[in-house]
């Protein structure tokens, strides 16, 4: 255990002086400062009626952080639906609040977003706290930031979740610093750690090379972002019953000074491999630049990027954007699927960070075959074509 | 006494050159050499980043940096591409050298910032038909005629010769006194009586510009003349002897570019089973060549160290030369050998490694008048 | 327009090979750079200035008296000076705790009109400093900006390019923006400006005392998270290897992806 006395909290009242045994707090400047006596005992914790002095424990939550419970998502939207993100969040965060025995909330922010409320609830919310305001029309840090962290404050959850998007990276960290809590970016797995109830978030780090898990012991709300298209939502259910809540917002001036003057729609995309979800990769089977046309047409099926190893790349079939491993990119997405590549071991350092890899090769003994959750044996010419049509009928099914 | 690390400011310059080599210069060397085409862009480039000035000093808008900075800036770009290494070392080394060590302020003030900012090219003109090695014998003549001096003859194998707006050349001012006869002169493009004659097709470096100069009855300013007439065989010998340590460096570039080439193919390729580098055959191979590289570095750096602080340094910059321009060759000669048949073939780099290595083997002075250097210096002969 | 660029020396996680035999990561010889964001973070701040009619450029890192490295290399970019916070009392923040203490130096570094970071540093990849930063400094923000701009009203114009999306927004200074790497080319310094960066320009380096922030806010002290383990994938076993006739193959491929919810 450790003892921290928060500056800014601290009222000069010296109430803490006497409660401590070993003489080790000092007043200077009308604020409490510990000297090189303190054994951190912890017996002024509870002296301090202004909540300025902390400790920490290595041990879990202390018994004050208890007044937070429940799990919180933010329901980000995108031009008047709900993102498919905030439907992830419900269900991931659905099993954290069923392992903690809590309830899940939704707070859907926005304007004319009250009609959303029940499809939350469909998707898995026990309550949701609606934030409708015609202020908030359009997305914007300041306002945003205000709503969330003002519901959050009220509503005093133990877990928030908030989508990696690019409104979630934005609006995350700005609210987190405001609760004066932490918060851990892009995670790709959350569970509760047994004993403790801390929440566990896992994510990739250094350059996707390894993964950490990452803890928030001593301050509520344990905050994380969480990479979209990782969670699974649950299936919907309107028969769900759930209460819904509205809650006025007191805006500052100061958060209505940005100004939102257009938002425009873009068409034409860069390739982005280390930022792709899926990548259909080709090597030096595919045989020539006219092969990466099927590899194309199946990203295009799936909704992903093309990849390309090294032997494609320098034999002139695709641009070197397009390279993954050695000189190449790591990439992370959560689907890999090797058409044609051998698999040398930089291409599969590079590839490392796949969720799941489909190696398609004509020779069973590749070291890409090894590497591959599913390898199949094959000519790529022949099962890509199948495989982007299987695809495109599954989505079109998907899609009725 | 000794201490091989570069200072924090010579390590920023090295990364940031290497930057600038792998993306500007290193994209467009196979095209260049190709197609034997001086690229004015790209000397553009190397001036915009202070690489034609190196060594110039700040009053007159270089970058006033010292010989072992000017060796590192030259090895990294000669790696990408062996001619911008030759612009380079042409621009510092043979022209501006000379304008700084010999020049009256006017000459300084009026060719040093233009060159340092690319405004202007510069070319040194001391090669002659019947005056190769034997560079004493000069066959262009400059004949005073009161007001200007007028300049008759050629030189030839001239880089830059074609491209420049000024030439630093060496004539007679006097036959009968020989080498005491010789003596230095600007001579700007335009001049009457000033042109370019043939443009020479090369084995190597064949995006460096190589050209005859012609002077006919080509009649100059008094005032262009570099120190006092007489002094022309020392101002060219000292200015060979400092270009000598470049030309080691420019060999450690070469030499680097086809050994990391070298390793990587064989890295990559597999015969009977194996990468190549698996092979102790080929390992010991890339072993000698990266020792070799070594050893000209040492030399190279010694020699800059030399002149940087005001030492003798004319015998180990004849070593670094010989030796790196002879290493070249071997390294560049090897990467082929790991090559393959493909080391043969323009698809892969190392064959213009092996083409732009040769020459560093004969400007400059021949291996063999380097060896006639060291003999004197070492022999007494 | 006087700027402040925060900028932060990363490993480069390009170099990272992971042991083939063990499955974890080699860190032997992996050089330190300037975050490859930041350097488009410095050039739009140079640019940005160059329109202006001038002001200061001023580079800000935290880190080890190693991270010297990458601030001279702003420097040589064309920055006019640099900071570098370190002390051991900095050491483990996670990024409130960073942001915190950028917080302090920026506030004692004065009068500014725009804070330009990149948009995250390769080894973290959380984007989440420059946020907390411009809540610490109470100033609006814009994140991934492509482009912007100053107007004539004095307001800042950025183009904020998020999701197949561009949103321009109208900021009032002082403002922070985090940009992207698609807004411009980093210049890559001349000769002068490499010497000049070591030999001219101001490089100072504060430590905590220097800021006058409480300890408990910044380093471990001040970091809110903790990293309870960090490790590294198990390498892939065999899995599933299906041969035969295209058709077939396709289909248990397709059943295995439905099932891991891949299509």
């Amino acid at each position: 255990m450790a003892i921290f006395i928060d500056q800014q909290l601290c009222v000069g009242c010296a109430a803490c002086l006497k409660a401590c045994p070993y003489d080790a707090i000092d007043l200077v400047d009308r604020k409490a400062f510990l000297n090189d006596s303190c054994v951190h005992c912890g017996a002024c914790v509870d002296s301090c009626k202004f909540k300025a002095i902390l400790s920490r424990a290595g041990d879990g939550p202390r018994k004050d952080l208890a007044d937070y419970r429940g799990v919180g998502v933010f329901a980000e939207t995108r031009h008047g639906g709900l993102a498919k993100v905030a439907r992830e969040l419900l269900g991931c965060g659905r099993a954290l609040a069923q392992a903690r025995g809590v309830n899940l909330t939704a707070y859907l922010i926005g304007h004319e977003v009250q009609p959303l409320a029940q499809e939350l609830v469909a998707y898995g919310a026990d309550q949701v706290v609606v934030v409708d305001d015609p202020r908030l029309a359009g997305y914007r840090t300041a306002p945003y930031c205000r709503a969330l962290a003002s519901v959050i404050q009220q509503q005093k959850p133990e877990i928030v979740l908030i989508g990696a998007t690019g409104i979630g990276r934005d609006l995350a960290p700005r609210v987190a610093n405001r609760l004066k809590t932490g918060l851990t970016a892009d995670c790709t797995g959350l569970a509760i750690e047994e004993g403790t109830g801390l929440l566990l978030q896992t994510r990739p780090a250094f350059g996707g090379n390894v993964m950490a898990t990452i803890v928030c012991p001593n301050h509520r709300p344990q905050m994380a972002t969480v990479r979209p298209g990782v969670m699974k939502p649950l299936p919907r259910d309107d028969q769900r019953r759930g209460t819904i809540t509205t809650v006025k917002v007191a805006f500052k001036e100061t958060d209505l000074k940005v100004i939102l003057r257009d938002v425009i729609r873009q068409t034409g995309k860069k390739v982005d491999l280390s930022e792709a979800t899926i990548i259909v990769s080709g090597g030096r089977g595919v045989g020539g630049s006219k092969g990466f046309e099927a590899l194309r047409d199946l990203a295009d099926a799936l909704g992903g990027e093309v990849g390309a190893s090294r032997a494609a790349v320098d034999s002139g079939w695709i641009d070197h954007d397009h390279q993954v491993g050695q000189t190449g990119k790591s990439v992370s997405p959560r689907l890999y699927i090797a058409c044609g590549i051998s698999g040398a071991i930089q291409h599969l350092a590079g590839i490392a960070g796949a969720d799941f890899i489909v190696a398609i090769n004509r020779d069973p003994q590749a070291p890409i075959m090894k590497a591959a959750d599913v390898a199949i044996v094959g000519d790529l010419h022949q099962v890509v074509p199948v495989l982007a049509a299987e695809v495109r009928r599954a989505r079109q099914e998907a899609g009725r | 006494m000794i201490d091989f690390k570069l200072t924090p400011e010579q390590e920023l310059i090295r990364k940031t050159v290497a930057e600038f080599a792998a993306t500007v210069i290193a994209p467009v060397a196979a095209e260049l050499d190709e197609k034997q085409e001086f690229s004015m862009e790209l000397t553009r480039a190397l001036a915009r980043q202070g690489y034609l000035g190196i060594i110039i000093p700040p009053e007159y808008g270089g970058a006033g940096a010292n010989t072992l900075t000017y060796c590192q800036v030259i090895e990294e770009v000669s790696k990408a591409c062996a001619a911008q290494g030759v612009t380079m070392s042409l621009s510092n080394s043979l022209v501006a050298y000379p304008i700084m060590t010999y020049g009256s302020e006017e000459i300084k003030r009026k060719y040093l910032p233009a060159l340092a900012s690319g405004e202007k090219l510069g070319c040194f003109g001391l090669t002659e038909p019947n005056a190769g090695s034997d560079s004493s014998n000069q066959e262009t003549t400059a004949v005073d005629d009161g007001d200007a001096w007028v300049i008759n003859g050629s030189k030839i194998f001239i880089s830059n010769g074609g491209v420049a707006d000024f030439a630093v050349i060496i004539a007679s001012t006097n036959r009968a006194a020989k080498i005491r006869g010789l003596s230095a002169f600007i001579v700007d493009k335009g001049t009457p009586g000033f042109s370019v004659g043939v443009k020479e097709n090369k084995l190597g470096i064949r995006a460096s510009n190589t050209a005859e100069l012609v002077f006919q009855n080509c009649r100059i300013p008094k005032e262009n003349i570099l120190a006092t007439p007489g002094r022309g065989f020392r101002i060219a010998m000292d200015t060979l002897d400092g270009g000598r340590i470049g030309v080691g460096a420019q060999a450690c570039g070469i030499a680097r570019a086809a050994y990391e080439a070298a390793c990587k193919y064989a890295k990559e390729r597999k015969q009977f089973g194996s990468a190549l580098i698996d092979f102790q055959g080929i390992a010991h191979k890339l072993a000698d060549m990266r020792l070799e590289i070594e050893t000209t570095r040492l030399l190279t750096w010694k020699a800059a160290w030399l002149k940087d602080n005001k030492k003798r340094f004319a015998k180990d910059a004849a070593m670094a030369k010989l030796y790196g321009s002879e290493m070249a060759t071997r390294v560049a000669h090897q990467a082929i050998q790991i090559h393959g048949g493909y080391g043969f073939i323009k698809d892969y780099p190392v064959e213009r490694y092996y083409r732009d290595a040769r020459i560093l083997e004969l400007y400059e002075g021949t291996s063999e008048v380097q060896r006639m250097v060291i003999a004197s210096y070492v022999l007494g002969v | 327009m006087n700027i402040i660029v925060p900028i932060k020396q990363v490993p480069d996680t390009n170099d990272v090979r992971i042991d083939p035999e063990t499955g974890t990561l080699i860190r032997e010889g992996v050089p330190s750079i300037v975050n490859p964001e930041d350097r488009h973070a410095v050039e739009m701040a140079l640019t940005l200035k160059e329109q202006n009619g001038g002001g200061r450029v001023i580079v800000l890192s935290m880190g080890p008296p190693q991270a010297e490295a990458a601030l001279r290399e702003t420097l040589a970019m064309g920055a006019d000076e640099a900071i570098l916070l370190s002390d051991r009392a900095f050491a483990g923040a996670d990024t409130l705790a960073t942001a915190c203490a950028l917080a302090a130096a920026i506030r004692k570094i004065g009068a500014y009109d725009l804070i330009i970071c990149g948009r995250q540093a390769i080894d973290g990849d959380t984007a989440q400093v420059g946020p907390q930063l411009a809540e610490f400094l109470q100033i609006p923000q814009a994140t991934y900006v492509q482009a912007l701009q100053r107007e004539s009203d004095g307001l800042l114009r950025v183009e904020r390019a998020v999701e197949g999306e561009v949103q321009i927004l109208a900021l009032p200074l002082p403002a922070l923006v985090t940009c992207l790497k698609e807004a411009n080319h980093p210049r890559i310094p001349t000769l002068k400006g490499c010497i000049s960066a070591f030999r001219e320009k101001p490089y100072r380096v504060w430590s905590a005392a220097d800021l006058g922030v409480p300890l408990e806010q910044i380093g471990l002290k001040g970091s809110p998270t903790q990293v309870r383990r960090t490790f590294t994938p198990p390498p892939r076993g065999q899995g599933t290897v299906l041969t035969g006739d295209p058709a077939q193959t396709v289909r248990a491929l397709m059943d295995t992806l439905r099932e891991k919810g891949l299509v």
